[in-house]
């Protein structure tokens, strides 16, 4: 359909695409800077001006992943050629791979342990708060639950406390009852905050969807659950989508209660980050990279939901 | 096949009672209209036998069978409902499919394939078939639904004003096709609606609701011409019934300074509302009584007269080719076997009473 626009829409649209572009350009450029110092040589990290071109390299990645020590002198050639190409580029840097005595393997980092805890921790708990979410939403959304409004603003209430103020008895009780340093453990935390959060959200998709489609469905020969998987499900998807990526970048995200709860078995990324900054002399190239790598999945999430998100942002409140 | 009987049905949502002692026969391949307005409980009926509802108390049968602790799936009916009936996700075949593909009916490929095609030649939607619901007009999407109801061959029909959100054009012609499917299937249907043309056109009976209870049953003419109360006479009909208050008084209608014979027979001196349809007065040069025309309206076939009686106004309906103009004096008289007294308190139709 071909649209028609007068003179001042064309005014009004033009100068929004260029606050847009403002906008967008603040933003993203620190992501930009961080991408860049992520892959620079560790002297191109910090000169003033910053350096603009260079020769990308991967030696921040190498570093990110192995623990490393100062080079006293310069590694001799034939040890150099022997090695693999990320130690190679360790080499590079005037620091070499710290290996095992006896069995000569290179010790990692623990960052990549720790970004695996991440991913397993996000995912699992945003799935839990997604599913666990939509069923609940749709019991309140679809019959008489006695005490209704009461039960939906106990929910909420749960958000209205900053949860760090009972980070201290979570602390306890967790080690009471075995829960730190566990996934397991974070895992309830995040399914737990995200869950009210999903509940709200989902209801408000869920109340959208006429319950004519679900009846004709029982009507047809269907069974309740059958109706939701059939008819509700396809048609939450989108508040399905928006729900997961809240939840996904709350967990993803979460600092304090990793900080507190976990140590070396379950720690996630996010306080990985801080503790590079504060041991000795900082190498920016390897906190860039894994802020970088930290940056990435919710960057992937985000994309391959896009077109979910778009209708989903609205909360439901534009349909089609 | 199947007859549907209801028995002392309630069903109140808090405070408001939607359904009271709600009795209700329809006969083995019958199509029943039920009539009422909006929110006179139209739909819980058809919800509570279809198994969507739970009624308070009361007894719904289909068949031989007291379904009241049956779901919706096994109670065998078709809803067909105003809007939001098909499934927005899938095509028109998929939504003719879906009903056939539930696991309580078991239904073969092939005889699946050979019921949808016969559905959509019956509903002529072949041409539709692979199309996203979405893209459909209004029209069609209802005889899609219909459609999606025939594939099972259900016993009972249930229809909650498939034809009001559509153009009266469409409409007429689907009431027409409705009807027809109604006799070649010679299933059981029961229609609500509250647009009383629809009713009288396509009910072998017509059942009249009002805030939850059946006021009256009958043939269409049963409606017409012998309503139980004033409520029914003003439901059919358009313009509706005439009702003006006056008396009987020595065999005639007195009603202010008018004198109008009636036949009535076993009449008594007494108030009394009388109610006469506007196709049943008459003008004429040497008619009884004489009043003012106080406007016209010109639908084409006919024209609609409103004469001023005293304080009451009657409408009258007239071939177009009537010459009259406004404020002109006519005079008019009413086929005194036509005119019906009721009760002005109650309502209720002396003659039935
Ligand atoms: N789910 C419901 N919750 C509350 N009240 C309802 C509900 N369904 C129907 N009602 C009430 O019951 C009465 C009858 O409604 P309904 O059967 O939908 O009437 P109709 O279909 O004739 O318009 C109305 O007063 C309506 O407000
Ligand atoms: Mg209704």
């Amino acid at each position: 359909m071909a649209e028609v626009k007068t003179k001042g829409e064309v005014i009004v649209n033009r100068a929004a695409i260029v606050a847009v572009m403002l906008a967008l350009v603040v933003m993203l450029t620190p992501i930009l800077w961080i991408t860049a110092t992520a892959f620079k040589p560790r002297n191109l990290a910090t000169t003033v001006p910053p350096t603009v071109m260079f020769e990308p390299t991967l030696s921040p990645f190498a570093k990110l992943f192995t623990k490393r020590s100062q080079l006293r002198e310069p590694v001799e050639q034939e040890v150099y050629d022997a090695a693999p190409w990320w130690e190679q580029l360790v080499f590079d840097g005037g620091e070499q791979v710290v290996r095992n005595k006896k069995t000569g393997e290179a010790t990692p980092s623990g960052f990549g342990g720790r970004y695996l805890n991440s991913l397993i921790v996000s995912i699992v708990s945003t799935v839990l708060a997604v599913s666990m979410g939509t069923i609940t939403a749709y019991g309140f959304s679809r019959f008489r639950v006695p005490g209704e409004q009461d039960w939906l603003f106990f929910i909420l209430s749960t958000r209205m406390l900053p949860p760090i103020v009972v980070a201290i008895p979570m602390f306890l009780m967790y080690r009471a009852v075995g829960l730190y340093d566990t996934h397991i453990g974070l895992i309830i935390l995040y399914t737990a905050f995200n869950l009210s959060f999903a509940v709200w959200i989902m209801k408000g998709f869920i109340d959208e969807i006429p319950r004519e489609y679900e009846e004709a469905a029982l009507v047809d020969g269907y069974t309740r659950l059958q109706a939701f998987f059939k008819i509700v499900l396809p048609e939450a998807l989108t508040g399905i989508a928006a729900t997961a990526v809240f939840c996904f970048i709350t967990a993803w995200n979460e600092y304090a209660f990793a900080l507190m709860m976990t140590s070396r078995n379950a720690q996630t990324a996010p306080p990985y980050i801080p503790s590079q900054v504060g041991s000795g002399l900082s190498d920016w190239t390897v906190i860039a990279s894994g802020t970088f790598l930290f940056l990435l999945p919710v960057a992937i999430f985000t994309f391959l939901l896009r077109n979910h998100l778009l209708r989903g942002m609205s909360f439901g409140a534009i349909r089609k | 096949m199947a007859r549907i009987e209801i028995k002392g049905l309630n069903k109140s949502f808090g405070a408001s009672r939607a359904l009271r002692d709600l009795d209700l026969v329809v006969e083995d391949g019958e199509f029943f209209v039920l009539l009422g307005r909006t929110g006179a409980g139209k739909t819980t009926i058809l919800r509570s036998i279809a198994g969507l509802e739970k009624p308070d108390s009361g007894m719904v049968k289909i068949g031989d069978h007291d379904v009241g602790g049956w779901t919706a799936a096994q109670r065998d009916v078709a809803l067909v409902l105003q809007q939001y009936s098909l499934y927005p996700r899938l095509t028109v075949r998929g939504n003719l499919e879906f009903p056939l593909r539930s696991k309580t009916r078991k239904f073969t490929e092939s005889e699946i394939a050979a019921r949808v095609e016969k559905a959509a030649k019956t509903l002529q939607i072949t041409h539709l078939m692979d199309r996203k619901v979405e893209r459909l007009s209004g029209g069609e999407m209802q005889r899609v639904s219909i459609g999606r109801a025939i594939v099972r061959q259900p016993a009972v029909f249930l229809m909650d004003e498939p034809l009001s959100a559509l153009d009266a054009k469409l409409r007429e012609s689907l009431r027409v096709e409705l009807k027809r499917l109604h006799s070649d299937l010679g299933a059981t249907f029961l229609f609500v609606t509250h647009d009383q043309v629809e009713a009288m056109s396509m009910g072998d009976k017509i059942g009249v609701l009002r805030q939850g209870r059946l006021v009256q049953v009958g043939t269409p003419s049963d409606i017409y011409e012998r309503p139980l109360n004033t409520f029914v006479a003003r439901s059919v009909g358009s313009p509706p019934m005439n009702l003006i208050n006056g008396r009987m008084s020595g065999g005639e209608a007195q009603i202010g300074a008018f004198r109008l014979p009636v036949s009535i027979a076993g009449a008594v001196e007494r108030p009394v509302t009388f109610g006469v349809r506007p196709e049943n007065v008459t003008l004429q040069s040497g008619a009884p009584v004489e009043a003012k025309v106080f406007d016209i309206e010109d639908q084409g076939v006919i024209k609609v007269l409103t004469l001023e009686m005293g304080s009451d106004r009657l409408h009258v309906t007239v071939p177009a080719g009537t010459k009259v103009g406004r404020d002109e004096m006519v005079r008019f008289g009413w086929k005194p076997d036509r005119v019906l007294a009721f009760d002005p308190d109650s309502g209720m139709n002396l003659a039935l009473a």
